[in-house]
């Protein structure tokens, strides 16, 4: 065990004691025990579907478990009351923040807490703490700022002032840098180093073995439910807790040298001006090669929903040109992309990839389902469809008790790969592919980008926009990076390493017309 | 309390929220009628007798149910696709109009011709009128809950119009109702001097042909697709505003069919209260089968015979027989609260 944990015989700050939880024939959570001592960072791994938010949920009184205890500070923690989980100290930090944009950080901080008749020097006091608070913890925004004005990692940042102020000494962060750029996250260490040091416990929910040896005092591996082991940093490596969550070794992709082919997809000088984006697209230009994958880093939020849009077709550049093998299209609308084979991996799977209610059989057919594959004089080809719904099953290996089942009942990683299944056949010309692998576990990620080779193989020209920079640098051909709604200048695979990547990304934009490469 | 999702409903649980939205809904009642002073047993049976008790009260609950099979019907596909159709009364009373005004012989037509071309005027004219609250709405961002409920009010105010103005019946002696029908554009009875018609009939083809082209057909898939998440149906290459431009013209028309078929079939003529709200009765309908085509017709038996079956008893019990509003309004009411725990369980704390 590790010294800081060693003070032996101190009641440990969390206890949960063979916790058990069930959805139907899915068990969750199947006998899970596990401690955190006071000052302790254990880091929470495993695969998406694993049980580790069921886990967290059970811990802070979003369900209740059908089996087991939770215990703070030596107490027991009455079952499904998140306000008893509060009062316990028990706070987290969700992927999605739940902050007000258009309030300033101390009023976000206070929302919940505060009585309606609390004296005015009450709130003077408290708003000293919140300062206080925001110092700490390196805010340098300030406690009057509006939370809409901060960045992705100050807005994290908040949550965690939030947490603190209602006195949690147990921290829970849910895949805290899935959102954030390198160099944030390095300071998000920091911070939660420090605060480690005061005494506050931290449970660190990742699936990224790094990051999960780098902060951690103790790492935890889940699968299927199961708590399968538990080991300290110094006494393991990453591809011995990759095979503990998968179960069985994972390769890295290998990506053989290919020519590239001829321009498919190209924009020249787009920009965008939709109110519905946070970030616009600013005079971009790219061009995707057959057989090539281009890869777009970046920090979230900075323009690539934009450009996934855009290139798919649901949004139009109020200027610019889109052109498809050399020539404009008359109207590019879904509709159109689709005619000419650009296959769209979205980045939100569950709200526009797929729709949840129907079946996994209907969730194949939409993007086909006027051609005679799928239906005949307007009638569905129910049983082509079906057969379609096992193949891609089997192929691609999901979990599914069977491919009428709903498809909002099934996890990430699998509605992933029946996106994919989809996208990919026929072959298209193009694939736009927009985060296809955040939130997935090991298993899902490699069966990504092993699917997203495969295409370039076949002479697919690929755009992949991801916030991953080691995917990004991993898998492309090209890289660039988009900040600010604009687009870096392409560099070739290994030009930039990751540190200068990085450093892209934290700029604010790039300045200037953008370098055209006429590789 | 919350609300926990629920996995997949099984076949049990999606029988029984209905049979418990029922069962409630029958407490609730009984409640009611003994506050009234009556055995809720008594003024139950005396409901089921006059609803089901004799041939007479069977034929005349299923014909009342025909045209809550047309608005139920309606009803479903638009709710199906999102598009809150509330005016399939304003769409009844279109296709009752245009029924009146061909089978009045305002066209001269060949008699074979007379039905079916007076049955594809009724349905066109619905589907017109709902056609416009779904352009404003798919063009503009009208809500069309709003517009078809206010076009309801002018609906029947322009169909009081017509029957003080053009469309009197000149021998009516002053009322405000329509001439008869010509007998080769009546709807054939089914029964002699029965009031139950081919209507009824009609009405069930319907709702197979609504299931079947809302499972089986591309463009059945495409309404739902809308439905039940336009974002995505957008991205993967649905084209959702055209969508629901065409679910209104086959839900005005469903509702008009209605119309169509209690001028035709049942009453002879139009008059004011030709619909004593069948339009907002096909809401209950629809939800009570769940939005499912093939449940729409025992749906609009069960709330037919409701009513049927309240008339009869208010003669003999001495309850009034606004009960029957009570009992499907409830109805209503549980069904949706049972519609939500097929898919959430309830959890407290």
């Amino acid at each position: 065990m590790n010294g800081r944990n060693a003070e032996g015989g101190a009641a440990a700050a969390l206890r949960l004691s063979s916790i058990c939880k069930r959805f139907g024939p899915l068990l969750a959570n199947d006998n899970i025990s596990l401690e955190v001592g006071s000052g302790e960072v254990v880091a929470l791994l495993g695969e998406n579907g694993a049980g580790k938010t069921t886990l967290m949920n059970i811990l802070f009184g979003h369900y209740v478990a059908d089996g087991g205890s939770v215990e703070v500070g030596g107490r027991s923690l009455a079952s499904g009351d998140p306000q008893a989980a509060l009062r316990a100290g028990i706070g987290m930090v969700h992927q999605r923040f739940t902050l007000v944009e258009n309030m300033s950080v101390a009023e976000n901080v206070v929302l919940g807490t505060e009585s309606l008749f609390a004296a005015a020097s009450r709130r003077a006091d408290e708003a000293g703490r919140i300062e206080s608070l925001c110092e700490e913890i390196g805010l340098g925004a300030g406690s009057g700022a509006i939370v809409g004005e901060l960045s992705v990692g100050e807005r994290q940042r908040v949550e965690i002032v939030k947490a603190l102020y209602r006195n949690s000494k147990i921290l829970i962060l849910d895949e805290p840098t899935a959102v954030l750029a390198p160099f944030e996250i390095d300071s998000l260490f920091e911070i939660l180093r420090r605060l480690v040091r005061r005494g506050l416990s931290v449970i660190f929910i990742s699936h990224k073995l790094a990051e999960a040896m780098a902060i951690s005092d103790r790492i935890i591996v889940l699968r299927k439910g199961r708590l399968v082991g538990e080991r300290a940093p110094s006494e393991t490596t990453p591809d011995e807790l990759a095979s503990m969550m998968v179960g069985e070794p994972v390769a890295l992709p290998q990506v053989p040298a290919r020519n590239p082919g001829p321009v498919v997809l190209e924009l020249r000088d787009v920009s965008t001006a939709s109110r519905s984006m946070r970030i616009n697209l600013d005079r971009v230009s790219l061009s995707l090669r057959a057989g090539r994958i281009t890869g777009i880093a970046g920090v979230a939020g900075n323009g690539q929903a934009a450009l996934a849009s855009v290139l798919s077709g649901t949004m139009r550049a109020a200027s610019g040109r889109l052109l498809l093998n050399g020539a404009e299209p008359k109207r590019w609308s879904p509709e159109s992309a689709l005619a000419h084979g650009v296959a769209r991996i979205p980045e939100d799977r569950l709200a526009t990839g797929m729709i949840g209610d129907m079946s996994v059989v209907e969730n194949m057919i939409p993007e086909q389902r006027r051609s005679p594959r799928f239906s005949r004089n307007g009638l569905l080809r129910r049983s082509d469809a079906r057969r379609f719904a096992e193949q891609v099953i089997s192929e691609y290996g999901v979990a599914c008790s069977s491919p009428h089942m709903a498809v909002r009942l099934l996890s990430g990683g699998n509605i992933q790969k029946l996106i994919l299944g989809r996208a990919l056949d026929p072959e298209p010309q193009v694939v736009i592919a927009n985060q296809p692998t955040r939130g997935l576990d090991v298993g899902a990620v490699a069966h990504v980008q092993e699917r997203l080779l495969a295409a370039r193989g076949r002479g697919a020209a690929v755009l992949l926009i991801s916030e991953d920079l080691e995917e990004v640098m991993a898998l492309s051909d090209k890289v660039s990076v988009m900040s600010g709604g604009r687009l870096s200048p392409e560099t070739d695979r290994g030009e930039l390493g990751i540190r200068e990547l990085g450093a892209l990304m934290a700029r604010k934009s790039f300045d200037g017309p953008q370098a055209q490469h006429a590789a | 309390m919350r609300l926990e999702p629920r996995p997949e409903p099984t076949i049990g649980r999606l029988v029984a929220a209905p049979a418990a939205a029922v069962a409630a809904t029958a407490v609730v009642a009984g409640l009611l009628v003994a506050a009234a002073g009556a055995s809720p047993f008594t003024v139950f049976w005396q409901i089921l007798k006059g609803a089901a008790g004799s041939q007479f009260a069977l034929f005349e609950t299923l014909t009342r149910a025909t045209p809550l099979i047309f608005t139920g019907l309606a009803v479903a596909v638009a709710f199906r696709a999102k598009l809150w159709n509330i005016g399939a009364e304003a769409q009844l009373y279109a296709g009752a109009v245009i029924t009146v005004v061909l089978g009045t012989g305002a066209m001269p037509l060949p008699s074979y011709a007379v039905i079916p071309v007076s049955m594809g005027a009724a349905a066109a004219c619905g589907a017109a009128v709902l056609y416009g609250p779904a352009f404003l709405k798919t063009r503009f961002g009208v809500d069309e809950v709003v517009t078809t409920l206010l076009l309801n009010f002018i609906a029947l105010l322009a169909v009081s119009m017509l029957l003080d103005g053009v469309l009197k019946d000149p021998m009516g002696l002053g009322w405000p109702q329509s001439e008869h029908l010509a007998r080769e554009a009546r709807l054939p009875r089914l029964a002699e001097g029965k009031r139950l018609h081919v209507g009824f009939l009609m009405a069930i083809a319907f709702a197979g042909i609504v299931w079947a082209m809302m499972s089986r057909t591309v463009l059945g898939y495409e309404m739902r697709a809308a439905g039940h998440n336009s974002g995505a149906a957008r991205f993967l290459g649905i084209p959702v505003e055209s969508t629901l431009l065409k679910t209104a013209l086959i839900s005005g028309g469903l509702a008009a069919l209605a119309g169509y078929s209690e001028v035709a079939g049942t009453k002879g003529n139009l008059t004011l209260d030709l619909s004593p709200g069948f339009g907002y009765t096909g809401i209950v309908v629809a939800m009570l089968a769940m939005l499912n085509p093939l449940g729409v017709v025992p749906a609009a038996i069960f709330v037919a015979g409701i009513f049927v079956g309240a008339d009869a008893m208010s003669r003999t019990a001495g309850v009034p027989s606004f009960i029957a509003d009570v009992v499907v309004a409830t109805a209503l009411l549980t069904m949706v609260v049972a519609i939500m725990t097929t898919r959430y369980r309830i959890r407290r704390g």
